[in-house]
């Protein structure tokens, strides 16, 4: 009893001392990126280490990042200096509480990626921060088994298929891995790959004859994925268990296995369907919150962080990619290069369909998402019928898009007013 | 000091808390599900009701909790009457069987994840005795009967010491005479357990049952860890509405409606296992 008290009396004193660092001039750094402890620890040492004053970088999941910010802005008092986070989380936030920020003079190479930024607003309401996408896979064991005159770099999908079947048939067991764990990223596959693969569109398509194919197809595929990717967020811990022999993931959920075992894995671009090869950016961003208590400092670290050296340090220690022209260093770790070459083979490919992020969704991107996975639980998991779920599915995709007001993006074909679902 | 008022002064603190950081944030939630933008509203009601996860989170929920709560409830008095007749060694045995208390139910939702995984305890084990050719992978969609298993083993083994902590003091409680004078007239263990033990110990059991079955209705970090998005729980769709759908106010309806069902299920308890009031020890 005595000994747990002097523990209690520790950790309050703990966490009265961390309070009271707070009124330091450190910045916090409010992130939802950069979780894991080797990134986050990298984001300290390695990039934030160099700028003139003292950095608090704090990564947290989404769901707390948003309630600390949304309770100092209800307070119109806080302590957090810049935010750092998703496209689709910073999007959720009004642009009344972020800071404008053209005055900075920085922006992102990409004007798309400027465009967004501004989630609907005027100005930028947030800075392009870094970038990454998401790529194909596999160990070095399963090239054998692909199907004859499969050119890796250019797959389609049925020849993924007849791979994952040759390597099931050959292993015995189903080696295929997808992202579809409860943290898993599977609703982007969906929105930036299948359905601009095959149907030329997200919304626009959601239900057509076309979709009905996509999902038919992926059927195929499931039945050579292995059926414990319902429990897969981090397709990299798979591959390096050899669970999976060929994965889909976002390129810095994947990064340990190249990073472990270079010589055991190769990165490719994302298959191509009917309609080209569809892929997606993540762009993540930072913003300063109306309530920060240094605007200056805030505004400096935005600029520290946008400088290419400082680029080039956030990608080895995050896997993502500067978002301003950088000269690449050669001593990059090896997953940097693998999926900077599959990246750059799947944009210059011939039948490159490039999609964008969800934009102007709001707060709404969550729902949106949620279209997308129920689709997936009841067509793929439940086996319910194609064609009745994606009617089902059809109406509350067409409710968020009335909802929010959000006009067609890239694949689909451009909208007046809210994109209609056809 | 007026001694009659010292009670009051004495409770004052802790009612002052629970008004503070109980009843004042549950206005709170109340409000924001009732909130809509033009008043008063049943709008968030019917939208987390009608999701078609609703009847299945419901279900499971409540199956989770008729299948956890009884054997959770014959686990403990059975333990518990073992350890009231113990003499040396019994605060030690007591110990053990609490510590799973002391873990977080997260990490207890972990370490049975550790046991079932595909590259678990329990495959590395068939494996090596040659029960099965390669590691099978029990916690997966295609088994939702084993995931359950998994869900149901993992919150006995967590939550069973808690009714069991309640079971041996209300058992300490019961007078020895009582055993004594029964064992005078030849009734035997059986006998005396069931006239003596589980009347005397009713009380006991209230509090046990009421106490297990509302956190039965809260289960969500072990089926989280388990289960992931297989088996969808009222509590893991709450939290999806407040995190993944930044929608509080489905999130307070959800929260209100697992509340209804805890309170209906306290009431229920609280009946039929009534101690008569000249009955009471």
């Amino acid at each position: 009893m005595t000994y747990s008290r002097t523990l209690t009396g520790a950790v309050a004193g703990l966490a009265l001392l961390m309070t009271g660092t707070v009124v330091s001039a450190e910045t916090l750094f409010w992130s939802t990126q950069a979780r894991p402890a080797e990134e986050r620890q990298a984001m300290r040492d390695g990039v934030l280490d160099k700028f003139g004053s003292e950095v608090d970088y704090q990564p947290n999941e989404n769901g707390p990042w948003l309630t600390r910010l949304q309770a100092e802005l209800k307070a119109n008092d806080g302590t957090i200096g810049l935010l750092g986070g998703l496209h689709g989380e910073l999007a959720a936030l009004s642009a009344d509480d972020l800071v404008d920020l053209d005055t900075l003079g920085l922006s992102a190479d990409s004007g798309t990626f400027n465009e967004l930024a501004k989630l609907g607003a005027e100005n930028m309401q947030y800075i392009p921060w870094m970038q990454a996408s998401y790529i194909m896979a596999a160990n070095k064991k399963a090239l054998e088994h692909l199907p004859e005159g499969a050119d890796i770099n250019a797959l389609t999908y049925d020849q993924l298929i007849e791979w994952a079947a040759n390597v099931h048939e050959a292993e015995g067991r189903p080696k295929f891995g997808f992202p579809a764990g409860p943290k898993g990223l599977k609703h982007r596959f969906f929105q930036g790959y299948l359905y601009p693969s095959y149907t030329d569109g997200v919304v626009r398509t959601f239900a057509s004859d076309k979709a009905v194919t996509a999902w038919e197809k992926f059927r195929e595929l499931w039945e050579h994925t292995n059926p414990a990717s319902t429990n897969f967020s981090f397709l990299q811990e798979q591959l390096l268990s050899e669970d999976v022999w060929i994965a889909f993931d976002h390129t810095s959920r994947l990064a340990q296995a190249f990073n472990e075992r270079p010589d055991d894995f190769v990165a490719f671009p994302a298959p191509a369907g009917p309609e080209g090869r569809g892929f997606m950016p993540v762009l993540a961003g930072i913003a300063i919150p109306r309530t920060a208590p240094d605007m200056d400092a805030a505004k400096s670290l935005v600029a520290y962080l946008l400088e290419p050296e400082t680029q080039i340090a956030t990608l080895k220690a995050t896997n993502f990619f500067p978002v301003v022209a950088v000269e690449l260093p050669d001593d990059l770790p090896p997953a940097v290069k693998a999926s900077g070459e599959a990246i750059a083979k799947m944009s210059s490919a011939p039948d490159a369909n490039p999609g964008l992020l969800p934009a102007g969704l709001g707060d709404m991107g969550g729902d949106f998402n949620r279209v997308f996975v129920d689709t997936f639980e009841r067509i793929v998991l439940a086996g319910q019928p194609i064609e009745r779920v994606l009617e089902d599915q059809k109406r509350r995709l067409a409710t968020i898009m009335e909802r929010s007001g959000a006009p067609c993006w890239a694949p689909d074909a451009p909208s007046d007013g809210p994109c209609p679902v056809e | 000091m007026n001694v009659r008022y010292l009670p009051y002064l004495l409770i004052l603190p802790v009612t002052l808390f629970l008004c503070l950081f109980f009843i004042y944030p549950f206005v709170l939630v109340s409000q924001q599900a009732f909130s809509g933008p033009e008043g008063p509203t049943l709008e968030h009601f019917r939208e987390v009701v009608s999701y078609w996860k609703f009847p299945i989170s419901l279900q499971n929920t409540l199956l989770l909790a008729a299948v956890v709560v009884p054997i959770q409830l014959a686990l403990s008095l059975l333990m518990a009457t073992m350890v009231s007749r113990m003499g040396k060694g019994r605060d030690l045995v007591l110990y053990v069987w609490t510590i799973p208390l002391g873990i977080s139910d997260l990490a207890a939702g972990i370490i049975w994840l550790a046991i079932f995984e595909q590259s678990g305890f329990l495959n590395s084990m068939l494996y090596g005795i040659g029960a099965v050719s390669e590691p099978v992978n029990f916690l997966s969609y295609q088994n939702p009967a084993i995931v359950f298993l998994a869900i149901v083993l993992a919150e006995v083994w967590r939550a069973t010491a808690i009714m069991l902590v309640i079971l041996v003091a209300g058992i300490g409680l019961i007078p020895k005479e009582y055993y004594e004078a029964a064992e005078v007239f030849g009734a035997s263990p059986w006998k005396r357990f069931v006239k003596i033990t589980l009347p005397l110990l009713r009380p006991s059991l209230q509090t046990a049952l009421v106490l297990r079955v509302i956190l039965a209705f809260e289960v969500f970090a072990v089926v989280a860890a388990l289960g992931g998005t297989l088996f969808p729980v009222l509590m893991s769709e709450t939290y999806a509405y407040q995190f993944d759908l930044l929608n509080s106010n489905a999130a307070a309806a959800m929260a209100l409606i697992i509340l209804g069902i805890s309170i209906v299920s306290t009431i229920v308890i609280l009946r039929a296992l009534r101690v008569p009031k000249g009955a009471r020890v």
